[in-house]
């Protein structure tokens, strides 16, 4: 009876040691095997994808370039007051030459002026050129950067100077969202002529969802198809399914512009069969159209393979049961066989709209000008144009329309319900 | 044809193939009236779910009519027959409350609202499941799914039901205790009920009359007493019930008693109900309770030594293993009552029994 009594209290093992612990120890090595199970994709995923986002993330607001080289002029000009519309004292002036000629021979300015590029184009010959003449400068010093170009003794030079040398700027973000500083610093949209990015994620969102029904229309069918047949008949189906997954994604995509082109096989068969003429031909490619065919195929086993997985959960005895309770077939199949495949919609729904908006390759080759899509745009900055803060702050929203669309769905549809397979 | 005024449901020379070789039924023929608890019983593959399904409409008859109330029902759809059916596995809908599953017959023959929930109210009390409406399917156990399932059947208050399998994956207990539930409600209803099973206890105790189906055929279609007690052959012998089995050959013959030679050199009389000619094979079929340990000597025809090898303790009676002649598995079940034989392992008796209770059947 006492020995009952004091087990009771604390738990032991039966050399002693308290239970609480010896079963903490058995979980702890449990849980370290575990982790070395995965630390090689954790490695791999923190080093390939977390820091290049937040790397991302950094460099779409980083501006540190202008403080850094700018060293002297920039702490003063932070300090001018630009609202009484005089150019900036003799002082900050004197900095800048300084900074000039010490960035001149590190050869760090002319970085400088492309950066103050994107605020406003003439920068950076303003710079090349005054950083050839910086060290001949005299004082007084105002006079001698004017007379080397009349736009230092514009007072927007400075104000554009003085908003910039933060080591952060948000300017990459307003150019992104089409945005740009009026004259007097208040932030106004862009005029039309010059406003493209706005348009470009609209016409990115558009053209996914647009790609998403079309594959959903699309895969719905053959799924259930492939969920009912013997599974020798289905297996041969998911062959020619993924069949696109095996062939190179340029030589799927090239065969699209011979199909689609104006001069191809499908506008040849058109006209042969006399359903257009021959100088009506229709323009298939290098437009949205092109864009939204090509990358339908491309991810429509995106959509099939998640729908069929959950097709194939639905026992067969559900329509049955429909039937039997007195519904039509439509009826049963509206009623009952849609909402138990809502999940797989779902899955595969967001699976092809994730994919398409960041979708780069087959837009580039086929989407024309109104086919291209905003990642275009984004490869655009960060290979041709080097503006990587633009190509980043364009990331950035990009991520964060995904992450919104994701919260509603979440909201909506519930990501629980989600199933892959 | 003017049969088919009291049959409610009939099928006539039904056959049934799915691959075009093969026939899963093979002329099927059968009576239903109306209010009558039929059962189909078979072993796995006999055709017992074709059947029903047939019935209901999701496969249809490669030859022959099936008749439901006197109208030949093969051209109408499934969803136009207003048959109830418990499936297998339930099929409740996942993605519905337990009232939703109910009302959902009550819906798409676009019944007024307050009926619909009136309707379903009634149909859950009736199976003792009142205060869950508002769970998901997933929510319950299998015996209340299995409760469910029959009241989604039986609320659109259709003339027939289907059962197939319904108990098949509830325990023991629950399962005793829903053939209970299931065979009041079918005589308070007044339903007419054809109800699939493999399990020949299940049919013994529920069924009006059990169809025994082997290789798509029926063997033998009576009511549960006259299946057990007077199987029209060895199938029918072996499958319900148990069933000590000689096979021989047939010797002497008369109207009612025959001698057949049986391996090992043995003559045991019995009663011939399905048998050819003298010199022909025959099956012999006796139970064990039929069986009389160290009967008085001259008292029954059939007398013959045998040596106990395995006792088994039942509780209500010994089940016991004994070696007559060649056949090791012959099974005598003595009654536990006060005078018993008390036996031992090893021990040589004598076992006996009347010409009667041993039928001749088929080879
Ligand atoms: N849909 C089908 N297609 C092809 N063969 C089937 C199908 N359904 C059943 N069968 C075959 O028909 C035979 C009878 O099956 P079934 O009616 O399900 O038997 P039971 O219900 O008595 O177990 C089996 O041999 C089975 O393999
Ligand atoms: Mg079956």
């Amino acid at each position: 009876m006492t020995t009952e009594a004091a087990t009771q209290q604390v738990m032991t093992t039966a050399d002693g040691t308290p239970l609480k612990v010896s079963l903490a120890k058995a979980q702890r090595r449990l849980k370290i095997r575990a982790l070395l199970l995965v630390a090689p994709l954790l490695l791999f995923i923190l080093i390939t994808f977390f820091v290049p986002v937040f790397d991302m993330l950094f460099r779409s607001v980083e501006n540190q370039i202008v403080p850094e080289v700018l060293e002297n002029t920039a702490p003063l000009l932070l300090k001018w007051d630009d609202r009484d519309g005089e150019l900036p004292p003799e002082e900050v002036f004197a900095a800048a030459k300084e900074d000039f000629v010490k960035g001149a021979k590190a050869k760090t300015i002319l970085r400088v002026g492309s950066r103050m590029n994107y605020e406003q184009s003439g920068f950076s010959s303003l710079f090349r050129k005054t950083a050839r003449r910086a060290k001949n400068f005299e004082s007084p010093y105002k006079e001698a950067f004017i007379k080397a170009d009349r736009k230092w003794g514009d007072l927007d030079t400075w104000r554009i100077l003085k908003r910039e040398s933060g080591a952060f700027t948000i300017s990459y973000y307003l150019a992104a969202m089409d945005l740009s500083y009026g004259p007097s610093g208040d932030i106004t949209m862009k005029p039309k002529g010059e406003a493209i990015y706005l348009t470009l994620f609209w016409r990115t969102l558009k053209l996914s969802f647009l790609i998403t029904i079309l594959c959903l229309a699309l895969a719905y069918p053959i799924s259930y198809l492939m969920s009912t047949l013997p599974l020798k008949t289905s297996n041969l189906l998911m062959i020619l399914v993924l069949l696109p997954f095996w062939t190179s994604l340029l030589v799927r995509t090239t065969a699209w512009i011979a199909l689609l082109q104006q001069e191809g096989v499908i506008n040849d068969l058109l006209v042969y069969f006399g359903l257009i003429t021959d100088d009506n031909r229709l323009a298939m490619i290098h437009n949205a159209t092109g864009t939204v065919v090509a990358m339908t195929h491309i991810l429509l086993p995106f959509m099939v393979l998640p729908l069929f997985s959950v097709m194939k959960t639905i026992p067969p005895t559900y329509m049955r049961a429909a039937k039997n309770l007195g519904a039509t077939p439509t009826v049963a199949f509206i009623r009952v066989y849609f909402p138990n495949t809502v999940s797989g919609i779902g899955a595969g729904g967001i699976l092809v709209f994730i994919i398409s908006i960041g979708y780069y390759i087959t837009p580039a080759l086929v989407g024309g000008v109104d086919g291209t899509l905003i990642s275009n745009f984004i490869a655009y900055h960060m290979s041709t144009s080097l503006n990587w803060g633009l190509a980043a702050a364009l990331g950035v929203l990009l991520l964060g329309i995904v992450l919104v669309l994701y919260y509603f769905y979440d909201k909506i549809v519930g990501v629980d319900n989600m199933k892959f397979g | 044809m003017t049969e088919s005024d009291t049959a409610f449901v009939r099928f006539s020379e039904v056959q049934k193939s799915y691959d075009g070789e093969t026939l899963v039924v093979k002329n099927l023929n059968l009576d239903i009236s109306r209010g009558e608890f039929v059962t189909m019983l078979g072993p796995s593959g006999s055709g017992k779910t074709t059947c029903l399904m047939m019935l209901a409409g999701f496969e249809t008859a490669t030859h022959g009519e099936i008749y439901l109330d006197g109208q030949g029902i093969n051209k109408v759809a499934p969803h136009r027959r207003n048959i109830g059916m418990v499936f297998q596995n339930y099929a409740l809908f996942p993605h519905m409350t337990v009232s939703e599953n109910l009302a959902f017959p009550l819906e798409v023959r676009k019944q007024p609202k307050n009926e619909i929930r009136e309707r379903v109210d009634r149909a859950l009390d009736m199976v003792r499941l009142g205060g869950f409406g508002n769970r998901r399917p997933a929510q319950l156990s299998g015996g209340q799914q299995q409760r469910v399932a029959l009241a989604r059947a039986l609320v659109f208050e259709p003339k027939l039901v289907l059962l197939d399998e319904p108990l098949g994956a509830l325990d023991k207990n629950l399962r005793e205790e829903m053939q209970y539930e299931l065979k009041s409600i079918h005589d308070s209803l007044g339903l007419t009920m054809v109800f699939v099973t493999h399990d020949q206890q299940e049919a013994l105790t529920m069924s009006d009359r059990i169809a025994v189906f082997d290789d798509g055929v029926i063997q033998q279609i009576d009511s549960p007493s006259t299946l057990y007690e007077e199987p029209r052959n060895a199938f029918v012998a072996y499958f319900i019930g148990e069933n000590n089995r000689f096979v021989g050959t047939i010797k002497e013959l008369s109207d009612n008693e025959c001698s057949v030679e049986v391996d090992g050199g043995y003559i045991i009389k019995a009663k011939p109900v399905n048998v050819g000619n003298v010199g022909d094979k025959t099956t012999l079929s006796l139970r064990p309770e039929r069986v009389s340990i160290n009967p008085e000597a001259g008292s029954m025809p059939n007398m013959l030594d045998a040596k106990v090898l395995q006792l088994i303790y039942l509780g209500d009676h010994i089940r016991t293993r004994v070696a007559v002649g060649q056949n090791e598995d012959f099974v005598v079940k003595i009654p536990n009552s006060q005078e018993h034989s008390q036996l031992s392992k090893g021990q040589t008796v004598k076992v006996g029994w009347s010409s009667d209770d041993c039928r001749a059947l088929d080879a």
